[in-house]
């Protein structure tokens, strides 16, 4: 396996990955203008040494737009996969230690919120507390729980079969033990594929409220935003929405690639066909 | 996968396009589909001031004394002709024989008395209660002759007996105008799904039916301008008289299938402060906020240049018109002064927006330019319901932005606290009295100047620029209004050319 080459969707994912994150990391600190900085009277601008990507409708300059946008859209993934990850894990773990009643329960809960769609919960939310990224973060990270509740807990139940556990239980340790030094180690890899795939679905789900007006409040920039807004422009100026858009693209895909990328190299069976 | 977040739109646009073919085949050029921006929000003209219940109803389904034309002239409707006293203060108007509501029953002046007296009346919830203020007492003549006595000479009566707040309405249905309309005009109600369609069809029973060349009129609700422009492109509606995103206008004027007109409307646009709630209530604050607004960037950034900017509360075209836009100028400098003298540098403040894009993009424009000095504006988009609910009824706002479409509307700042601007000057109500008093049209015209510099003067809001009248239009379809003296215009004039 050391010998072989790096899979090319994992290599290319990881590639994406590495250089959104880092245009996101950088728009904390830097962007090349302040992006709610109007300048009407340069509207539409084309690409040039002052605004490497060009003005919006509003002269704002594009290039901080996407990268603020990036900043924004990294910041929500992250923390919705993060915080829905944690607590999807921890209900498998729960409900793959005990079993019996306390895994029906979750699992039927898991099944319950599986069936509502993702985009109407958010829709929800946003209809009960106004439109807000913060929301959106909500509505992200309660639709993975049931997904990372699933994968955990298939996953733990094939360690609790291993030898070591068994091994682990009879010297006294208890579920909770177990589960935290022995079980949650060994379906990292899994996890962490998912959180991944996870990613990108949670980049699409932002841009798509935002797009839908229930995420980022202007000023706060948005791919989503950036998409919607461009709509009526795209006779005038289709590089408003080409841009955020291949933005989306570029991320969507980097993150989809790199999780690809990661099952290959950790599934066992996978490995074992090539 | 970018698809997926981009495919409901592309599937609405293939079934508009699938919808528009099949209509286009059907009809035989005798119905108009018409875009609206706007969904009423009730279907009595006469118990809501949301603008396109009296867009659809007013003159179409519901009738009124008198009428206006294009040019804002006022000409006979229900009333055929009337007889004004010497003193100004008694109307004598005779009516129309022969009328039938749309449910059958007979229209005579007893009706005109019911219309009037419920929309005086104490339980009264007509919107624009103030054009009846004038009125003393209206007397039933005889069947077709109506006496309607004046408190004081109003030189906008009959003008104002022409609005939809003034439909004669029959003591029969009026109940049941909300959702069921029963009017006597050329046409009459016949659906309205709501989020979606309202349905008028030509009146047989109309006197002149015979003139009337459309037979089905369609209202398509469609706020979202790309979807307005979508559906436009696939001729699935053959009108937008309101048509809401300037920036798509050149595509439109391109496009030989379509005639574009750019008219003006009543409609100043306005950053409505809070008059009655701190720190809107101080006018040093509200000299700051008009300082800091630029109004050359709010008209370019939000209406692509095609909007005329406006210093006060009157319409650029109209006869009394002063340019106080220089009163304000955008000064950053001196609107932090006053922000500081008054004490309220860095405020945060929110500014609730209505869905229509000439606030929506209006307000992330004002958002910045308040920001530069230093005030931190929070944007909340809301719905229609609510900003009728909250703002307009319950004045719960800090700022907001809308359209004032009604004409000869300066008497709104003479409505007290109450009013959602929440501002009351006993100078300027005793201005608006004397205003409305007023016959002589020269002499009316120099106390509206008055008013105008007062208003500018207080700096009671943010006045920004008129709203336009922007019109895309089926080449082929005629009679539409250019500008927009009043907030109706009758499909009976519409017909298409072949």
């Amino acid at each position: 396996m050391n010998t072989r080459y790096l899979p090319a969707n994992l290599v290319i994912g990881a590639i994406l990955v590495v250089l959104t994150l880092g245009v996101a990391l950088l728009s904390v600190f830097w962007t090349p203008y302040d992006y709610t900085q109007l300048d009407i009277v340069h509207k539409f601008q084309g690409p040039s040494a002052a605004h490497w990507l060009g003005t919006d409708q509003l002269g704002r300059d594009l290039l901080s737009q996407l990268m603020a946008g990036a900043g924004n859209s990294m910041a929500v993934a992250v923390t919705a996969v993060v915080l829905g990850g944690s607590i999807g894990t921890a209900l498998g773990l729960l409900a793959s230690a005990y079993g019996g009643w306390v895994e029906d329960i979750v699992m039927r809960l898991s099944d319950l919120s599986f069936a509502f769609p993702a985009l109407l919960f958010a829709i929800m939310l946003a209809a009960a507390f106004g439109p807000s990224l913060p929301n959106v973060v909500v509505a992200i990270a309660f639709i993975n729980v049931p997904i990372f509740a699933r994968v955990a807990r298939a996953s733990a139940n094939q360690i609790w079969t291993r030898e070591y556990v068994f091994a682990a239980r009879a010297a006294g340790l208890g579920k909770f033990a177990i589960s935290r030094d022995h079980i949650l180690p060994n379906i990292a890899a899994p996890i962490i594929v998912q959180a991944t795939i996870e990613f990108a679905l949670a980049i699409l789900i932002e841009a798509a409220l935002s797009y839908l007006g229930l995420g980022a409040q202007p000023p706060s920039p948005s791919w989503g935003r950036m998409l919607s807004e461009a709509q009526t422009l795209m006779y005038l100026a289709p590089q408003l929405a080409i841009y955020p858009g291949l933005s989306i693209v570029v991320a969507v895909l980097g993150f989809g690639l790199l999780g690809d990328g990661l099952r290959d190299v950790t599934d066992p069976r996978l490995s074992r066909e090539r | 996968m970018v698809f997926t977040l981009k495919s409901p739109a592309l599937l609405s646009c293939a079934l508009a396009l699938g919808v528009g073919l099949a209509s286009s085949a059907v009809s035989a050029k005798s119905s108009v589909v018409i875009g609206m921006q706007q969904e009423p929000t009730t279907l009595d003209p006469t118990a809501d001031a949301t603008a396109s219940i009296d867009g659809i109803m007013t003159h179409n389904v519901f009738q009124s004394l008198t009428s206006v034309t294009e040019d804002g002239k006022v000409i006979p409707d229900l009333a055929r002709s009337w007889t004004i006293s010497d003193d100004g203060k008694t109307y004598v108007f005779s009516l129309a024989q022969g009328v039938k509501y749309h449910d059958g029953t007979t229209f005579d002046a007893n009706d005109v008395k019911f219309a009037f007296d419920r929309a005086m009346g104490k339980d009264s919830v007509n919107p624009s209660k103030k054009i009846f203020k004038p009125i003393e007492s209206v007397n039933v003549v005889d069947d077709h002759t109506v006496e309607i006595k004046l408190k004081k000479p109003d030189a906008f009566f009959l003008f104002n007996m022409a609005k939809g707040d003034a439909s004669i309405v029959a003591p029969e249905s009026a109940e049941n105008n909300k959702t069921n309309p029963v009017g006597t005009g050329p046409f009459r109600f016949d659906g309205w799904t709501r989020g979606d369609r309202l349905t008028l069809a030509k009146n047989p029973d109309f006197a002149g039916a015979d003139s009337v060349a459309i037979d089905k009129v369609v209202y398509r609700f469609i706020s979202d301008p790309a979807a307005a422009t979508a559906a436009l492109l696939a001729e699935e509606i053959d009108a937008f008289p309101g048509f809401p995103a300037p920036e798509i206008l050149p595509q439109f004027e391109a496009d030989p299938r379509f005639t574009v007109t750019v008219g003006s409307t009543e409609g100043e646009v306005i950053l409505a402060m809070n008059n009655a709630k701190p720190p809107f209530n101080d006018i040093r604050v509200r000299r700051a906020i008009s300082h800091a607004l630029n109004r050359d960037e709010i008209i370019d950034g939000a209406m692509y240049g095609r909007a005329t900017p406006i210093g006060s509360f009157y319409p650029p075209h109209g006869s009394a018109y002063v340019d106080l836009t220089g009163v304000y100028p955008h000064d950053v400098e001196k609107s932090k002064a006053l922000l500081k003298e008054a004490g309220v540098e860095g405020a945060s403040m929110t500014l609730r927006v209505p869905p229509f894009p000439y606030a929506t993009r209006s307000a992330e424009i004002i958002q910045a330019e308040l920001a530069q000095v230093g005030l931190d504006v929070k944007v909340e988009n809301v719905e229609w319901g609510f900003w009728i609910g909250e703002i307009y009824k319950k004045q719960n706002y800090d700022m907001t932005i809308i359209a004032h479409t009604s004409p000869n509307d300066m008497g709104n700042f003479a409505r007290g606290k109450k009013y959602f601007y929440g501002f009351e000057e006993p100078e300027f109500t005793a201005l608006w009295e004397k205003i409305r008093a007023e016959a002589d049209p020269a002499k009316r015209d120099e106390l509206l100047k008055q008013g105008q510099r007062y208003l500018t003067d207080q700096a009671v809001h943010g006045f920004l620029f008129q709203l336009p009248k922007l019109g895309v239009y089926n080449k082929d379809l005629m009679g539409f209004w250019q500008s927009s003296p009043v907030l109706f215009q009758s499909m009976a004039d519409i017909s298409w050319s072949k």
